[in-house]
């Protein structure tokens, strides 16, 4: 089988799965330092994807494309660890305040400067749960998408079989190369880091990073080539910067409320068959229940 | 029809026409989808007092009977479109259908429910019109907005209110500048309520033919094997919900004899969901089912901001959870202090003792 190109689009997110009780700092507000910086789950499944496909058919080249700022280059250097071949970052304070849409073009954009025979994203992030930049990029490059993928069922140079996850079931759907398709956590896990690999990236940057490295690390740098994470900015994707950041966004915040729930008089009970027995006996009573 | 004229936007320095409040009706299991007619519920409510009229768009094969229904719901105008190839969902036909509907009837919002098929298919719309789209919303209402910047003041904006964060903040979110202002809505977190008295309404057929091009069919289902939704905990009158606490799936029997009994049902957190201790359709939170039952018992769940916000408006909460600081506890009418697994079997004894 002939060598596909895939990128696949991840995102470094703050893991909003474990927030702890510092997550609010007493002013409501969102304490970011207290939220580990993670590489998106479903884009790990999105991943996993694109290197079972490069399994298949060897010589395919897996680029890992992100949007964020300078410290994204750490999940660039976790998919290039798990078995990606490159990565780009994309990044510019002109991205900043972008909503869905403004993502959606700025990522199209740079999407468009690749060859590209399939794009695999994760179904969503878990830091705005929206699902959206998916199929917006794949609407802005005019190919057709699937979405909620579980497995890859058939690649050929041609096309796909992929089988959906749906709420009360699955479909199976048949789409032709290139397609954009985005990946859900019920697929397999994305393969852990491989030692060899580790050894090969951990010295990866962007040269942003490099700016304040030492001259012996320079130079290790320029003697391996494939160190360098691509960073590009709003120039390098020759992107209109009206249809960016924040004045691209037709989204806006109006307002942002910290969730607080009102606290219940409670009513503590011990273990004990007589306690038991009498809250039984009361909502019997009360006809909470039959 | 209100024409306003759209200043300062970068985006679309035209007159816009904007008028009804839309609904993209979907299909499940050959008849209509509940969150579709919760939608056509809170459309109905935003379109009156906006002084607009609420339409809705249908797509299938042999869905015209749904007519009636939509009209019970309030419905002035059905968007109907029919055809053999557009039996299922799939993206790219019906993307195309939507969107030249809102180029043509422009407007001013769109909703759709945040399932599989409305996920897929609004931020594809949203993309080519070039508008606002918020995802998962829990309410929508209608208000104003002051643009300090540049002064200018928008009236009669539609509101998108979403859990964001992991759901430990609540966003409003506003799109002034740009047409249809575009939603998708969790099913079971609006009510679902016919008009008292029902109205007629008309139906429009768009003809396909000069819309769809072959390009739109590339993507071919190849088989399907989607239930019938068995489970529907969001109108169950009493819930039992276990948490990750629970340990296993095993562990997650007792809960279903408690239910048994009860006559209630079973439901879980995200957590438990994703260890694959109970199935999806049971999850309630923020991205699982709202719930609002008379009874909630929580096993072995602390009470993650996300799952709270899932059944907080429960008439009665019970919790059991070892531990004594669970933040559970402090929305709970009662706090068992234990483990579940000694305290659920007493509850089922002495029900069981105590009913008549």
């Amino acid at each position: 089988m002939k060598p596909l190109k895939i990128i696949v689009l991840a995102k470094q997110v703050p893991d909003t799965r474990n927030v702890g009780k510092d997550a609010m700092k007493a002013d409501g507000t969102v304490n970011r330092a207290a939220l580990e910086a993670i590489f998106n789950p479903e884009d790990l499944n999105a991943l996993e994807q694109a290197l079972r496909i490069k399994d298949q058919a060897e010589g395919s080249q897996v680029t890992l494309l992100t949007m964020g700022p300078g410290r994204a280059a750490e999940i660039i250097r976790e998919g290039l660890y798990r078995g990606a071949d490159h990565g780009f970052l994309l990044t510019d304070r002109k991205f900043a305040g972008s909503d869905t849409l403004a993502t959606s073009y700025s990522i199209a954009r740079a999407v468009s400067q690749n060859e590209y025979d399939i794009i695999i994203a994760g179904r969503q992030a878990i830091d705005g749960d929206t699902a959206q930049v998916g199929p917006q990029v794949a609407e802005k490059l005019n190919i057709p998408q699937v979405t909620y993928v579980e497995a890859i069922e058939e690649i050929t140079e041609f096309y796909i079989i992929a089988r959906r996850r749906l709420d009360n079931g699955i479909e199976r759907v048949k789409s032709p190369l290139p397609v954009l398709i985005t990946v859900h956590g019920s697929a397999p896990p994305c393969r852990p880091r491989i030692a060899r690999r580790v050894m090969k990236y951990k010295h990866a940057r962007t040269l942003t990073e490099l700016q304040d490295a030492s001259e012996d690390y320079i130079r290790l740098f320029q003697d391996r080539p494939y160190l360098k994470i691509d960073e590009w900015s709003v120039a390098d994707i020759k992107a209109d910067e009206d249809a960016l950041g924040l004045s691209g966004s037709p989204t806006k915040v109006k307002k942002i409320e910290n969730v607080v729930f009102k606290a219940k008089e409670s009513r503590i009970l011990e273990n004990s068959d007589q306690d038991i027995e009498s809250l039984i006996k009361e909502l019997i009573d009360n006809h909470t229940i039959g | 029809m209100i024409t306003i004229r759209l200043v300062d936007s970068k985006l679309h320095k035209i007159f816009i026409a904007v008028n009804n409040v839309f609904v993209y009706c979907e299909v499940q299991n050959n008849r209509l989808a509940d969150v579709s007619l919760e939608l056509l519920t809170k459309g109905r409510k935003l379109a009156g007092e906006l002084h607009v009229g609420l339409e809705a768009i249908l797509i299938g094969k042999g869905v015209s009977d749904m007519a009636k229904e939509l009209f019970d719901y309030g419905v002035r105008t059905l968007h109907l479109v029919e055809d053999e190839r557009l039996a299922f969902y799939r993206t790219l036909p019906y993307a195309r259908l939507v969107k030249h509907l809102f180029e043509r009837e422009k407007p001013q919002i769109g909703l759709f429910g945040a399932t599989p098929v409305g996920r897929d298919l609004a931020p594809r719309i949203a993309s080519s019109l070039k508008c606002g789209l918020t995802a998962d919303c829990t309410g929508l209402e209608i208000g104003d907005h002051h643009d300090k910047k540049s002064d200018t003041t928008y009236t009669n904006l539609l509101y998108q209110i979403r859990p964001a964060f992991g759901g430990n903040i609540i966003a409003t979110i506003i799109n002034p500048d740009t047409r249809p202002q575009l939603a998708t809505v969790r099913e079971g977190v609006m009510k679902k309520e016919p008009l008292m008295e029902s109205m007629a309404g008309e139906i429009k057929t768009l003809d396909v033919n000069g819309i769809l091009q072959k390009e739109d069919f590339v993507v071919e289902i190849i088989d399907r094997h989607v239930e019938e939704k068995r489970i529907n905990i969001k109108n169950a009158p009493i819930i039992v919900a276990g948490g990750y606490g629970v340990g296993s799936k095993e562990n997650f029997k007792l809960l279903f004899e408690l239910a048994d009994v009860l006559g209630g049902e079973v439901g879980g957190t995200r957590a438990a969901v994703d260890a694959g201790y109970i199935e999806h359709d049971r999850q309630i939170g923020q991205t699982g089912v709202t719930v609002r039952p008379r009874l909630y018992i929580a096993c072995g769940i602390s009470g993650q901001i996300q799952h709270r916000a899932g059944m907080m408006e429960s008439s009665m909460i019970i919790a059991i959870n070892t531990d004594r600081n669970a933040p559970i506890n402090s929305i709970a009418d009662y706090v068992i202090t234990g483990d579940f697994a000694e305290v659920v079997p007493r509850l089922i004894k002495y029900y069981r003792k105590n009913s008549k």
